[in-house]
């Protein structure tokens, strides 16, 4: 199973619910086809809620910091929900924790866009 | 699993093509490997990737997806320890010259983070040159005894 994205809207933030695994190919391609109508669309808050994703690897890390720099360099903020712990984990050993903000609870996350 | 004169079990040698499906086939014929040996579920995850993520540098850097270059794949496992060796025929990199990833100046590129990801999470890892062309990666895992 590769990824799959559910887009929907909490006031002006876009949650993306993303589901299944972020790996160079179909994943990657997903992802940033997603970010890219996000901000086609004008959406400039996005909050991608990872909670059911059971796998990525350095290539889908990659894809997460090219869609907050893409989002960023448009002036929109781009926030990560639900890790996992092994997605924790890899944010911890690339040094990316301290890149994102990355939030548990979803009410609170989508209060710290303003 | 079998178990060969050198007293290695679970022995894998094959070939594979110039895609990105050869790092799903290669991460299962691993983690198939490791489950035989008992290795645990946190384990097998890095063991998992850091193959995949062996795998991809081969077919992407190293054959360029060439597809009549092709990748070798080879799994030995005893109990102290899993090998996994990935071969290409590319023109080989400088693990050197490799950018840190985790440095200030580099941590939001988006790529450069695949060897990185195999040192922290295997035991092992060594890179050879080979000759008349290619590189080999050795990644290693031990086996924890409780």
């Amino acid at each position: 199973m590769s990824v799959k994205l559910s887009p929907r809207q909490v006031g002006e933030v876009t949650v993306i619910d993303v589901s299944g695994r972020i790996t160079l190919g179909e994943g990657t391609s997903i992802l940033r086809d997603g970010i890219r109508e996000q901000l086609a669309g004008g959406q400039r808050k996005i909050l991608l809620n990872l909670g059911d994703v059971s796998y990525i690897d350095s290539s889908g890390i990659g894809e997460l910091v090219s869609a907050y720099t893409s989002v960023t360099n448009q002036g929109g903020s781009l926030k990560l929900l639900s890790l996992t712990k092994r997605v924790q984990d890899l944010l911890q050993i690339t040094k990316l924790y301290t890149v994102f903000d990355v939030y548990d609870n979803e009410a609170h996350a989508v209060r710290s866009f303003g | 699993m079998e178990e060969n004169n050198t007293g290695e079990t679970g022995v894998v040698d094959t070939v594979l093509d110039s895609g990105l499906e050869s790092a799903d086939e290669a991460e299962n014929l691993a983690l198939e490997a490791a489950r035989q040996l008992g290795f645990g579920d946190e384990d097998l995850h890095k063991i998992g990737m850091a193959v995949r993520e062996a795998v991809v540098n081969a077919v992407v850097h190293g054959n360029r997806y060439n597809a009549r270059k092709k990748v070798r794949l080879r799994i030995a496992g005893d109990e102290d320890r899993l090998t996994v060796s990935v071969s290409d025929e590319g023109q080989g990199f400088d693990l050197e010259a490799l950018p840190d990833p985790v440095a200030a100046s580099n941590i939001l590129q988006q790529s450069g983070r695949g060897i990185y990801l195999i040192r922290a999470f295997m035991d092992e890892f060594q890179v050879r040159r080979l000759a008349p062309a290619g590189t080999e990666v050795k990644l290693v895992k031990y086996a924890r005894r409780k």
